[in-house]
């Protein structure tokens, strides 16, 4: 989410699901998009039929390389060396499209000339701080207006990296130094050529394992397909999120785009899958500790004491776009949460919020656990004992609770593992010692409740309830409201400053005929105003007089129609289908279109029309992504700030410049530019930089959470082989829809591992028999799978083979079937900007038969720690300036 | 026009023929439509069998199995072609193949299931497809070996519902009568399984056929379209793009009942001759 934040503006995928039918070649990386997005898949193969190239960049041979016209096996990690062999391939050719790259990237801004770039310092950027692991970004900022008015806001230490879900980092867009010619050393254009000059097809060889005639083959089908008359779009979800590196991932893609001058047209952008019915929504109204609606950040303790340091905080007062109204936003939701009481003499509602006084993440909860900080846990529609990295430390954490209320529809492991856990066959837990108290509360499924997903393409769609939920069986939304109505009475009275909030909370919701409340939070969260319901977020103001509890869903209700639970039938509109459903923002499809007319208003190539300039308004099938009458040729008054400092060129309207970023001069914590890192855990040493793995990622350094060496370090050959986990088609995630349906459960009974021929013959694993695979966290067991679809990579100058995990199964006596749970191999270590997990690869070992029982499973994981000489520092070193002796 | 087995049956006026078209070229294994077709048809599960065949659990068609996707993996074949890359390197191999196929019962135009069924429960609808009455089946299996595909078996799995019965795919008859497309057709998230009128269906799948031929597909060919094969042509019919027996078909299918009025005639010759003679000698002697 901050990776298309800080390069466009917004979190969101750039666009929808039916425009990859105008896609000449479709990129997919990083996702198994038919096995995991099936009903989606429909478009990539309606593209096929009209002639696409589709290509899929995988460790596995699976069921979307099967419909590819390519597939590329890659090693498990080292897509940013891939990408950015692409972006040199471009450079170094002169591939990107000249007119589009010179008015809607910055690839025409000079950069400070303090800047240091990864290939000057070995893998670092300038401004690194060895002692908190992260950067000062001063160095790289824009040449120009930075000395005027000192630190612009969040451009010091450490961004807010989680941000930028809709509004683009800030940053002062005044007096930017800019050479046109994009001559100048220093202009992005040039540090971009400079720091990919190196990732070669040769590099791309030896560090992806993709034989360079593969890698030219895709270089040149996204070259041949893109500019005027044709486009490229690329396609990505969890593959490449959950990594140390995930952001810089997408940011990789994000640059090969703009170069390409894909964004915002039809057939091009970049599609962000997200993994469930509502993921999107999920951001957008946030289940994250330091997000509130709409990508406001949460305030910080310290920083954020009154409202005018909260504003300061998330934007610049000099910067472009509508996130220059941010204050509008905030306020308004405040008002949709607070009423009357918020007003400025409670900072706008301000004093209600809890101020976040750091990493208040799921997995530093989980240590918090250990720790005995926390005495209460909610799981709603979660199985962490399953499907969050190092299962084995979730367990043990919430075994350290006082109580933990799991709402669900099944009995989920989460909610059994006091009983049959893995950890009660070791002997690690016992039943009678452990203190928490497990509140089951069944939840009623999506048919029966009413109310909307936010899917893919950010399109918001009402569901209707078909049946009642059976016995006590409640939605979350009317299990929140009595709870909240509760907590009210309960500190009605109280003097208490901190019960104030609870006090505040407006939570008067009128229930419809059916007794649900959903249509009035729906209502509340698009908006009203003095005269009724606003019809979007350019009708909320700043003074207290409009409320919206998410103003990125501002017009969900316009004109009083629940916009979301239209469903005109696609046969009886036009393919963009405006009228199914709504999207945010204002329901555009197609995010940044305004790119999709060249600098004068024109389309690019009539094959390629989309959005156009008539001389009066912007004009096409979709809602445009721009000011609608504001000319193409028109150029902001100095001083003017906001909406009204955007020109007639400027596409991305939620940038404070206005421009795609090449180069992200701020909002990112782990560098401007993507650079490749080797995985948390990996066999094999960085072949671009003495610097390993990513600098800033965030390690725990506990004895419950051993990392394994990497590369030449001694004791790195204890785990030689890449694994990577994933899902399957039969299943939904952690297994809590699937595993209980015997029509999903027999289709994908057991749990397995897939290997090569190759792999398998090396350690002696037989088709159908077991293996058993070792890490430093534990040991677990697994059918065996031998297929040709999974291929040992030449990887350095060695053979590196990879096993592939589907992560569906854990280990309980309530489902249909159970087996081990492939999470439980993993370590944590996380991405600074977001702090997600590197779940999609670490190393292993594998060996042929089952996993010892009890007590001995233990001794065979502390057997293989200390055969590898593993210590609380190791792999927990971020800075690594020295290699070990070969 | 072809022949409609509607009419042969005696239906009077009956509607167009209905059937299948299963374009494996595009199906992506997702198995959505054994599911809803177990979920429309209150079909039971088949068990928790991990048979490790590639991603396939159900193994085959059968009395609690109505739509099944196989899945082939086909390795790279060296195409004996001068290596320019570094060894290991697959650049001079031809693509690895994942096929995948969705299999139903056919609904043959000359069905023997129908032909040997004693009691009737078998039956051709109006729609020209083949049905068994649950309430009419006596269990006797006569229909499992007639079946040149090995489609229709009976239910096992003690105290499931139909136990015993001969169960196979209805093509949706209960949802025909409403004018709904049948389930799997419904689910099918990439219209690999296509429903309709069998004529029109044809013509679609020739097009299918001559369109990926142009997009560099030589080995689209149909399967069981055909009206004059041993079966008189398939209800459901399927694009492959391999050989039949890839996909664990029969390269020439045949009725099995075809043979049925020779066998009669040459066995009640010889039962006439064997008369003949029984007469010749004891008939004599008397």
């Amino acid at each position: 989410m901050p990776s298309l934040g800080a390069s466009f503006g917004r979190g969101g995928a750039t666009t929808f699901l039916q425009d990859l039918q105008n896609s000449d070649c479709i990129v997919i990386q990083g996702s198994n998009m038919a096995e995991c997005h099936p009903v989606g898949f429909q478009w990539v193969m309606e593209a096929k039929k009209r002639g696409a190239r589709v290509i899929h960049i995988d460790p596995r041979f699976t069921r979307t390389s099967a419909l590819a016209d390519q597939h590329v096996p890659i090693r498990a990690g080292s897509d940013i060396a891939f990408l950015g062999g692409i972006v040199n391939h471009i450079l170094s050719n002169d591939a990107y499209f000249d007119e589009y790259v010179r008015a809607y990237t910055n690839a025409t801004f000079l950069v400070r000339d303090d800047f240091q770039d990864a290939e000057e310092l070995d893998g670092l950027f300038s401004g690194y701080d060895e002692a908190s692991a992260s950067y000062d970004q001063t160095s790289w900022r824009y040449a120009g207006g930075e000395d005027d008015d000192g630190d612009a806001a969040g451009n010091t230490g450490h961004a807010h990296g989680e941000a930028h879900g809709s509004g683009g980092p800030t940053i002062d867009p005044r007096d930017i130094r800019t050479d046109p010619t994009m001559q100048h050393p220093r202009c992005v254009l040039q540090v971009l050529k400079r720091h990919y000059a190196r990732y070669t097809p040769e590099i791309v060889a030896e560090v992806c394992g993709v034989p360079v005639e593969d890698f030219r083959k895709v270089c040149e089908a996204v070259v041949a397909n893109s500019g005027r008359e044709r486009t490229t779009c690329w396609v990505y979800s969890v593959g490449w999120t959950q990594h140390s590196t995930a952001i810089q991932y997408i940011r990789g893609s994000a640059i090969i785009q703009l170069l390409l001058g894909n964004m915002g047209r039809p057939g091009g952008g970049i599609l962000a899958l997200r993994g469930h019915a509502s993921i999107q929504g999920s951001t957008d109204i946030p289940t994250l500790f330091n997000l509130l609606p709409g990508y406001l950040p949460m305030p910080k303790a310290a920083d954020h004491e009154t409202f005018d340091d909260y504003l300061a905080g998330i934007r610049d007062p000099h910067q472009k776009g509508f996130w220059g109204n941010a204050d509008a936003y905030f306020i308004s939701l405040m008002r949709a949460w607070y009423g009357e009481a918020a007003t400025e003499s409670s900072n706008w509602g301000l004093d209600f919020v809890p101020r976040i006084s750091g990493d208040h993440g799921t997995y530093q909860t989980v240590l918090d656990m250990l720790d005995d900080k926390v005495e209460g846990y909610f799981l709603l529609g979660q199985n962490p004992a399953v499907g969050s990295a190092h299962g084995r430390l979730q367990r043990l954490g919430m075994a350290h609770l006082r109580w933990l209320v799991v709402r669900d529809l099944n009995m989920i492991e989460s909610a059994t593992f006091w009983k049959d856990g893995p950890e009660i066959e070791t002997g690690e837990l016992e039943t009678t010692k452990i203190p928490t108290e497990v509140f089951f509360l069944p939840a009623a499924s999506h048919v029966e409740k009413s109310g909307t997903f936010t899917q893919t393409q950010r399109l918001l769609q009402w569901h209707h309830k078909a049946v009642e939920p059976p016995g006590d069986c409640q939605s979350e939304l009317d299990f929140f409201h009595v709870l909240g109505q509760k907590l009210k009475a309960r500190y009605a009275d109280s003097a208490d400053p901190k019960d104030r909030a609870v006090q505040a909370v407006t939570w008067d919701y009128e229930k419809d005929a059916a007794g649900e409340i959903g249509d009035a939070v729906l209502r509340e969260i698009s908006g009203y105003g003095p005269d009724g319901l606003v019809s979007g977020y350019l009708d909320l103001k700043a003074d207290g007089s409009t409320a919206s509890g998410c103003w990125i869903y501002s017009g969900v209700y316009a004109d009083g129609v629940n916009q979301s639970a239209r469903r005109k039938p696609g046969q009886e509109q036009d393919w963009v289908a405006k009228e199914w459903g709504w999207a945010w923002p204002y329901n555009r499809r197609q995010l940044y279109n305004r790119a999709s007319a060249d600098p004068d208003g024109k389309p690019w190539s009539e094959r390629k029309a989309y959005m156009q300039w008539d001389g009066e308004h912007w004009v096409g099938p979709d809602n445009v992504d721009f000011v609608k009458d504001r000319p193409p040729s028109y150029r902001a008054d100095e001083g003017a700030t906001g909406p009204a400092a955007l020109n007639g060129d400027d596409p991305f309207v939620m940038q404070a410049d206005g421009k795609g970023w090449l180069f992200a001069p701020s909002g990112l914590v782990d560098g401007p530019l993507p650079t490749h890192y080797e995985p948390a855990e990996s066999p094999v040493d960085n072949a671009l930089y003495r610097q390993q793995g990513n600098p800033t990622r965030e390690v725990f350094r506990r004895k419950e959470n051993p990392m394994q060496p990497s590369g030449s370090e001694p004791g790195a050959d204890v785990f030689p082989y890449v694994f990577t986990t994933y899902r399957l088609t039969e299943h939904h995630t952690a297994g809590g829809m699937s595993r209980w349906l015997p029509y999903l459960s027999e289709l994908q009974p057991e749990f397995f591992c897939e290997v090569s021929p190759a792999h398998a013959k090396e350690r002696g694993l037989e088709h159908l028999g077991w293996a058993t695979i070792v890490t430093a966290r534990t040991a677990i067991e697994a059918r065996v799978l031998v297929t040709d679809r999974v291929r040992p990579l030449q990887v350095g100058g060695r053979t590196i083979h990879q096993v592939g995990l589907p992560y569906h199964w854990g280990v309980g006596s309530n489902a249909v079937v159970s087996g081990d749970a492939a999470n439980d191999l993993l370590g944590l270590a996380l991405d600074p900007n977001v702090h997600i997990q590197e779940s999609k690869v670490a190393s292993c070992d594998i060996r042929p038969g089952r996993r010892p029982r009890g007590e001995a499973l233990l001794r065979l994981v502390e057997e293989y720690r200390s055969r590898a000489g593993i210590t609380i520092e190791t792999g927990q070193q971020r800075l690594t300036r020295k290699r070990m002796a070969p | 026009m072809t022949t409609n087995p509607a009419l042969d049956a005696g239906w009077v006026d009956p509607p167009p023929r209905k059937g299948f078209f299963t374009d494996t070229s595009v199906c992506i294994g997702c198995k959505a439509c054994e599911v809803a077709c177990k979920e429309w048809n209150a079909v039971p599960d088949d068990g928790m069998n991990f048979l490790g065949s590639s991603y396939d659990n159900s193994g085959e068609l059968g009395g609690s199995t109505w739509r099944h996707v196989k899945f082939i993996e086909q390795p790279p074949v060296d195409l004996g072609m001068p290596s320019t890359s570094l060894p290991g390197s697959e650049g001079t191999k031809s693509d690895f193949r994942w096929l995948m196929s969705s299999d139903v019962c056919k609904h043959c135009t000359h069905a023997a299931c129908l032909d040997v069924c004693p009691t009737g429960a078998l039956f051709r609808t109006e729609f020209g497809t083949v049905v068994v009455q649950e309430d009419v089946c006596n269990g006797c299996g006569y229909c499992v070996p007639a079946c040149p595909f090995g489609v229709i078996d009976k239910r096992i799995g003690e105290g499931v519902k139909n136990e015993g019965l001969a169960q196979k795919c209805t093509l949706c008859y209960d949802r025909l009568h409403d004018g709904l497309t049948p389930a799997c057709a419904k689910a099918c998230p990439t219209e690999s399984i296509q429903f309709g009128d069998l004529d029109e269906l044809r013509e679609r799948a020739a097009l299918r056929v001559e369109q990926l031929h142009g997009a560099g597909v030589p080995q689209a060919r149909l399967y069981g379209e055909d009206p004059d094969d041993g079966v008189g042509g398939l209800g459901a019919f399927f694009l492959l793009l391999d050989e039949p027996e890839v996909y664990g078909l029969p390269p020439d299918p045949v009725v099995t009942t075809r043979d049925l009025p020779q066998m009669w005639k040459r066995a009640g010759l010889a039962a006439a001759t064997l008369l003949a003679g029984a007469i010749a000698v004891f008939g004599a002697g008397s």
